[in-house]
């Protein structure tokens, strides 16, 4: 299957280059750009301590950003993540104020909530039709609104479980953050469907001609459905795993993690007109997009200074390398 | 066929949601205490006016296919700007006004550049560009604050000779002024030739790429104006990011009511007017049942989720199943 990797470029150059993809191989670039600067400003940038705090914050963004890429690759987006985040996050904590069953339910509990809405996104994408975006970014107000009458407006008092706390910030493996361990997990999960399964396949079908894949047996909207469906569930289990980080949900936890989540699948490479990227590249993009955030934060630039930065960054690389082809 | 029954296929949209806001309102003033009075009314046309602006504003964007997420950022950007500048003297607060005015357009026309010039994705592009816009709204505003020329405001959110809200005369002022023009113009027609299909379009000629770009520049511009208006009616500026997001999606809320397609080239800004002030007098009914205004996010919600469903209707009309996957 790896021969035939999309987007290789003609090839008299040794295989590994020819098959490298230039967008990821910018992000890649661009990341260790970063570091050395970042190591101009303070030599603590290139310690491991710092580099390994990095990799656990970019850890929530690599999970939701998973959901995103499949979604992505679809040819659709989903924008309704910023309350899905919330949503797993609350009603996990919320189940953990129901005794000791409710703290063992806690984090599936929360995932299952991002699922449905997953799944209400699916439907209205997969068999009523509607613009992914719109759809999403309906269930997106929904959400919200049912969080609020839930809440009452405030920050829910409940706080996260001893395993939700365990699974953010515990460290299994001496020296690497479970963050990371279930990144890598999940990570690892999704090259394997997305390279070694006919559902991977499916998506990539789909995600380059809906219409062709359909003739071609695959059932796709099936396929589309599934995949709102993980997305909602993993951008449920990263706010379970935020929730856990900051010991407790809050109302707009969320919406720190949209435009993150976007840019770095899209940064890395994946168009996101679907059917085209690797894994790989999110990988790099999230990274990325962490580290960008992390020296911003450490520079003490405003918040403003954060926005405007971080929006011409990500138009700037768009520019670089993500352009669509010209129409003639 | 007659040429009005064309007009009528042309406009069933705009009739449509003009159809949902006279029975929405006629439920709302019905069930108001108050009842339909003058007072009402502007109130009313005050809250409505701003989302109106901002619809008409993503539904030029919508007409060329693409979508335009800064809207509510443009909004918020100019809304701060405004705080600042338009005030003083009646030199003074003209010159603000151009530039709050000026600086939309910019924004709208920065968005246009990177999408038509820069080929990017206009979802990704304008998610972008919107934290840039937002970003520069919280340096003007880090804190809520400033004042406005407060004989302009008045004057604009007041009503003329005691009956009609001036706020609905600016709407319609707006309307034959930017909308008019435009859509009878030659790039106006380019715009909804470019969403309808952008191929055809450019082996017809038709100048895609000076239409889009006025379409996204002119979205900019009535953002701005949605932007003044929300200044004139709070004397403040305020850099909210749930409130410049709540105006971007209720937009799209909007333009979806209004009739005009999100698939690009079918549809009019008048459409999307009525689609924002039902879409607001929707939102405002839950005040006059005396509901907990906790339940409003979700009634909301719950009206945009039921209107974007409606489209699925078209799906009965589908002969060919392959026709369902564009």
């Amino acid at each position: 299957m790896s021969e035939t990797t999309i987007g290789g470029i003609a090839g008299r150059m040794p295989k590994f280059i020819r098959r490298a993809d230039p967008a990821v191989v910018t992000a890649f670039a661009c990341i260790v750009l970063l570091l050395f600067l970042g190591s101009l400003y303070s030599r603590s940038f290139l310690s491991p301590e710092y580099l390994l705090q990095q990799l656990k914050v970019a850890s929530f963004l690599g999970v939701i950003a998973t959901g995103m890429m499949l979604v992505i690759l679809l040819g659709q987006i989903d924008l309704s993540v910023p309350w899905s985040v919330a949503v797993g996050a609350m009603m996990a904590a919320a189940a953990a104020a129901y005794g000791p069953v409710g703290a063992a339910l806690a984090i599936p509990f929360g995932i299952c909530c991002g699922i449905m809405i997953g799944i209400v996104n699916g439907i209205g994408v997969a068999y009523l039709r509607i613009p992914s975006m719109i759809v999403t970014l309906a269930t997106n107000a929904v959400a919200q609104g049912l969080m609020v009458v839930y809440t009452g407006g405030f920050s829910p008092q409940d706080s996260a479980t001893g395993a939700m706390r365990y699974l953010a910030t515990g460290f299994a493996i001496p020296g690497v953050p479970n963050a990371v361990i279930i990144w890598a997990v999940i990570g690892a999960a999704m090259v394997f469907v997305l390279t070694r399964t006919g559902f991977g396949r499916s998506v990539y079908g789909i995600g380059n001609r809906e219409r062709a894949a359909y003739l071609s047996g695959i059932d796709t909207r099936r396929v589309v459905m599934i995949a709102f469906a993980v997305s909602g569930g993993l951008s449920a289990f990263g706010g379970v795993l935020l929730a856990g980080y900051a010991s407790k949900a809050a109302q707009s936890m969320g919406d720190a993690y949209l435009l993150p989540s976007i840019a770095a699948v899209v940064l890395g490479g994946t168009s996101i007109l679907g059917g085209r990227g690797s894994y790989l590249g999110t990988v790099a993009g999230v990274i990325l997009i962490t580290l960008l955030q992390s020296i911003l934060s450490v520079m003490q630039m405003p918040e403003a200074g954060r926005q405007i930065i971080y929006g011409v960054v990500i138009v700037a690389m768009l520019l670089l390398y993500g352009r669509a082809p010209a129409s003639r | 066929m007659k040429d009005w029954r064309y007009w009528l296929a042309e406009q069933r949209g705009t009739l449509l949601a003009l159809a949902i806001f006279i029975v929405m309102f006629a439920i709302y003033t019905a069930n108001h205490p108050a009842g339909f009075t003058a007072n009402v009314v502007q109130t009313a046309s005050n809250k409505g006016v701003l989302l109106a602006f901002v619809a008409m504003a993503q539904t030029l964007v919508v007409i060329t296919a693409g979508i335009d997420l800064s809207v509510g950022m443009i909004f918020t950007l100019t809304n701060c700007l405004a705080s600042w500048l338009v005030i003083g003297t009646g030199l003074e607060t003209a010159f603000g006004v151009v530039a709050v005015l000026g600086t939309g357009l910019l924004c709208g026309a920065i968005n246009g550049a990177i999408v038509i010039y820069g080929r990017l994705q206009p979802i990704v592009a304008t998610i972008a560009t919107g934290a840039v816009y937002f970003g520069i709204a919280l340096l003007l505003r880090p804190f809520p604050g400033g004042s406005v020329n407060e004989d302009l405001a008045d004057a604009l959110t007041g009503r003329l000779f005691g009956v009609v809200p001036a706020s609905l005369v600016a709407l319609f002022a707006v309307v034959l002024i930017v909308w008019v023009p435009f859509s009878r113009s030659v790039l106006g027609r380019a715009a909804y030739a470019a969403g309808s299909s952008e191929t055809a379009a450019y082996m017809s000629g038709v100048p895609i790429r000076r239409g889009k770009f006025a379409a996204y520049a002119l979205a900019g511009l009535l953002a701005a104006i949605g932007g003044l208006f929300l200044t004139f009616f709070t004397y403040t500026g305020d850099a909210a990011y749930a409130s410049g997001n709540a105006y971007t999606l209720f937009s799209i809320a909007a333009v979806v009511l209004g009739g005009v397609s999100l698939f690009g080239g079918k549809g009019s800004a008048i459409g999307a007017i009525f689609g924002a002030l039902a879409f607001r007098t929707i939102g405002d009914l839950l005040f006059v049942f005396d509901f907990d205004p906790l339940w409003q996010p979700l009634f909301q919600g719950v009206i945009l989720l039921i209107a974007v469903s409606l489209g699925a209707f078209a799906l009965f009309r589908v002969r060919n199943r392959l026709e369902w996957f564009l």
